[in-house]
């Protein structure tokens, strides 16, 4: 599913400054597009907008190839998986009944679960290396394990696109590895993956486009190289970095200067 | 075995006995009472046949108190599983946004007026208007310029005004004689003494189709226990399912109110039970408090009735002495490994 955005401007009520000025991006379907920027950057902003609960003071926004207002939630739950970042759940589930929730805009009227929907969840918990939490208290988790869950549910919705807003943060190098080859594996099928994240370098080495946000406006956008240049991430984060073709994978990295 | 699986089973189980629980307590409510009938003379009576006094007994006096108690401790037990999910809080109870409150001063003010004893419909008219007045000023205060409904706004209002409804119990109280005093404080505390077929009839009419309502929201309720945003990702209409929710719970316990007096703990204590036994899921949470509700009230109304007969007990008092040990004899079973 395509996802469009053009001339994007959000403003939170009362404040004078536009959380987004100006955002445009277009994400072609089965690509993984990563959208960076230092914190206070709109970036959360952008994927609220994108999935209609912020509402554009001005710009559009478009799905598929519908106008983002044309959608209902359910419409919307059935085709877009969403991991925000923040979470925090009231009652004590299990991880299976959490991920079971991405199942919820399929079902019907009943809300009776049939196979395709355990299918679709059992897939979702491997496909995350959450299995064995099945039965777990998703209290009792680490962060670590909620992240991967929580990604494990947008995955169960069967969505043509996925937006995550830093699904790999507190997660290990294995467990960010694994999310990010699933990510990828994920755009090479054909979903639409728009990714937030602050881990620029493997943003450069999994991402085909790359998206810079610095105070509500685009930085930079294109791929790895256009976009991870010292003298923008400089400006942009305000602080000294070297950029360099990673001899292993092909790819810039950044290291900031002490 | 899957603990899943296991709790599917412990549901069934549990449903099990609480439908047969509710339905044996439901028998007894109309099988005992301060007048003792035999067995016999009971089935007689049950079959449509026995004397007229009995008939009189069972059908007229027994059988309206039982189903009022059934129609209004369901609900409370009900909209208070609601109110917890709605205000992500496990405090939450029918009464925490001041309904009972509002209700109340309605009450007090009919009994000190002296108007209580002109007709029956008084009272409970009084108490549901008091009611409205403050479902109606907690949601003007809680919903935000943006219309957009906000929970931690609606919970702190709906103290406030909570506090000032007593406020103005006190007043009137103060200024009240001292028979008016007793039956304010008697009404507080709760009777389904005052059940005639026409509440049962009233209450029926309103808290059933609300009742479905609600159930019909368990599944965007169930989401909503994981935050508003990702409810709304999973395809929920937020604020669409806060008002209805809000209105409609509110409206449930302002409808018991009414005839019922102020019953606590009945919407704090049966939807935490319940979710002990069977877990958070509300498909399962709110239809099993309805029922576990309906059937605790008809057993405190019992005791109120049995217990120092023929003086009755408030019933109130019941279940803040039965519902509370047996509360803390959960809490403390589901915290040791």
């Amino acid at each position: 599913m395509r996802i469009q955005v053009s001339d994007l401007t959000v403003r939170y009520g009362g404040q004078a400054a536009a959380a987004l000025r100006g955002v445009s991006l277009d994400v072609a379907p089965g690509t993984l597009y990563a959208v960076l920027g230092p914190n206070g950057s709109g970036k959360s902003t952008l994927m609220r907008a994108v999935l209609g609960s912020v509402p554009a003071e001005s710009g559009s926004i478009r799905l598929g190839e519908r106008s983002l207002e044309s959608w209902s939630r359910k419409e919307m739950a059935r085709a877009v998986g969403a991991v925000p970042q923040q979470e925090h759940v009231a009652f004590p589930l299990t991880v299976r009944e959490l991920v079971a929730m991405g199942r919820y805009p399929h079902l019907g009227l009943l809300g009776a679960e049939g196979a395709e929907d355990r299918a679709a969840v059992e897939d979702a918990l491997v496909r995350c290396d959450a299995a064995r939490l099945a039965h777990r208290d998703v209290g009792t988790l680490s962060g670590g394990e909620f992240q991967r869950v929580r990604v494990a549910r947008a995955l169960a919705q069967s969505p043509a696109a996925l937006v995550l807003d830093e699904p790999t943060a507190s997660l290990d190098i294995r467990h960010e590895m694994e999310i990010l080859r699933l990510l990828r594996s994920s755009a090479d099928d054909g979903i639409t993956v728009l990714l937030i994240t602050h881990h620029l370098d493997l943003a450069a080495r999994f991402a085909d486009r790359l998206l810079l946000l610095a105070c509500g406006e685009v930085a930079a956008e294109g791929t790895a190289a256009q976009v991870l240049r010292a003298e923008t991430l400089e400006r942009v984060y305000g602080w000294p970095v070297d950029v360099r073709t990673d001899p292993a994978t092909g790819s810039p990295r950044v290291t900031p200067r002490s | 075995m899957t603990e899943s699986g296991g709790r599917r089973r412990r549901t069934v189980l549990v449903s099990g006995l609480v439908v047969a629980g509710t339905l044996g307590v439901a028998l007894l409510g109309l099988a005992l009472g301060s007048v003792a009938i035999p067995a016999g003379e009971f089935l007689e009576v049950l079959r449509g046949r026995g004397s007229d006094m009995h008939r009189l007994l069972v059908l007229e006096l027994r059988a309206p108190r039982v189903l009022l108690g059934l129609l209004v401790g369901g609900g409370l037990a009900l909209a208070g599983a609601v109110f917890q999910a709605l205000l992500r809080n496990p405090l939450a109870e029918p009464y925490i946004l001041g309904v009972s409150g509002g209700a109340a001063a309605g009450a007090v003010t009919v009994l000190s007026l002296g108007l209580a004893a002109a007709t029956s419909w008084h009272l409970p008219a009084a108490a549901f208007a008091g009611a409205l007045v403050a479902i109606g000023l907690v949601f003007g205060v809680a919903i935000s310029a943006d219309r957009r409904l906000d929970v931690r706004v609606l919970l702190l209002s709906g103290v406030v005004v909570g506090a000032f409804f007593s406020a103005f119990i006190a007043l009137v109280i103060s200024v009240s004689d001292a028979p008016t005093v007793r039956s304010a404080v008697l009404w507080m505390m709760g009777s389904l003494s005052g059940a005639t077929w026409a509440t049962v009839g009233i209450t029926a009419a309103y808290t059933i189709p609300a009742g479905l309502l609600l159930l019909a929201l368990a599944r965007p309720l169930n989401l909503m226990a994981i935050g508003e945003e990702t409810a709304g990702y999973l395809g929920t209409e937020v604020e669409q399912t806060k008002r209805l929710a809000y209105g409609v719970a509110s409206l449930v316990a302002a409808a018991g109110v009414a005839f019922a007096g102020v019953i606590g703990f009945v919407g704090l204590i049966i939807p935490h039970s319940v979710r002990l036994l069977v877990g958070p899921d509300h498909r399962a949470l709110l239809p099993l408090s309805f029922v576990a509700g309906a059937g605790f009230l008809v057993l405190a109304d019992l005791g109120a009735r049995m217990a120092l007969a023929p003086t009755e007990i408030p019933i109130g008092v019941i279940t803040a002495f039965v519902g509370v040990p047996f509360f803390l004899l959960l809490l403390r079973r589901s915290l040791s490994p």
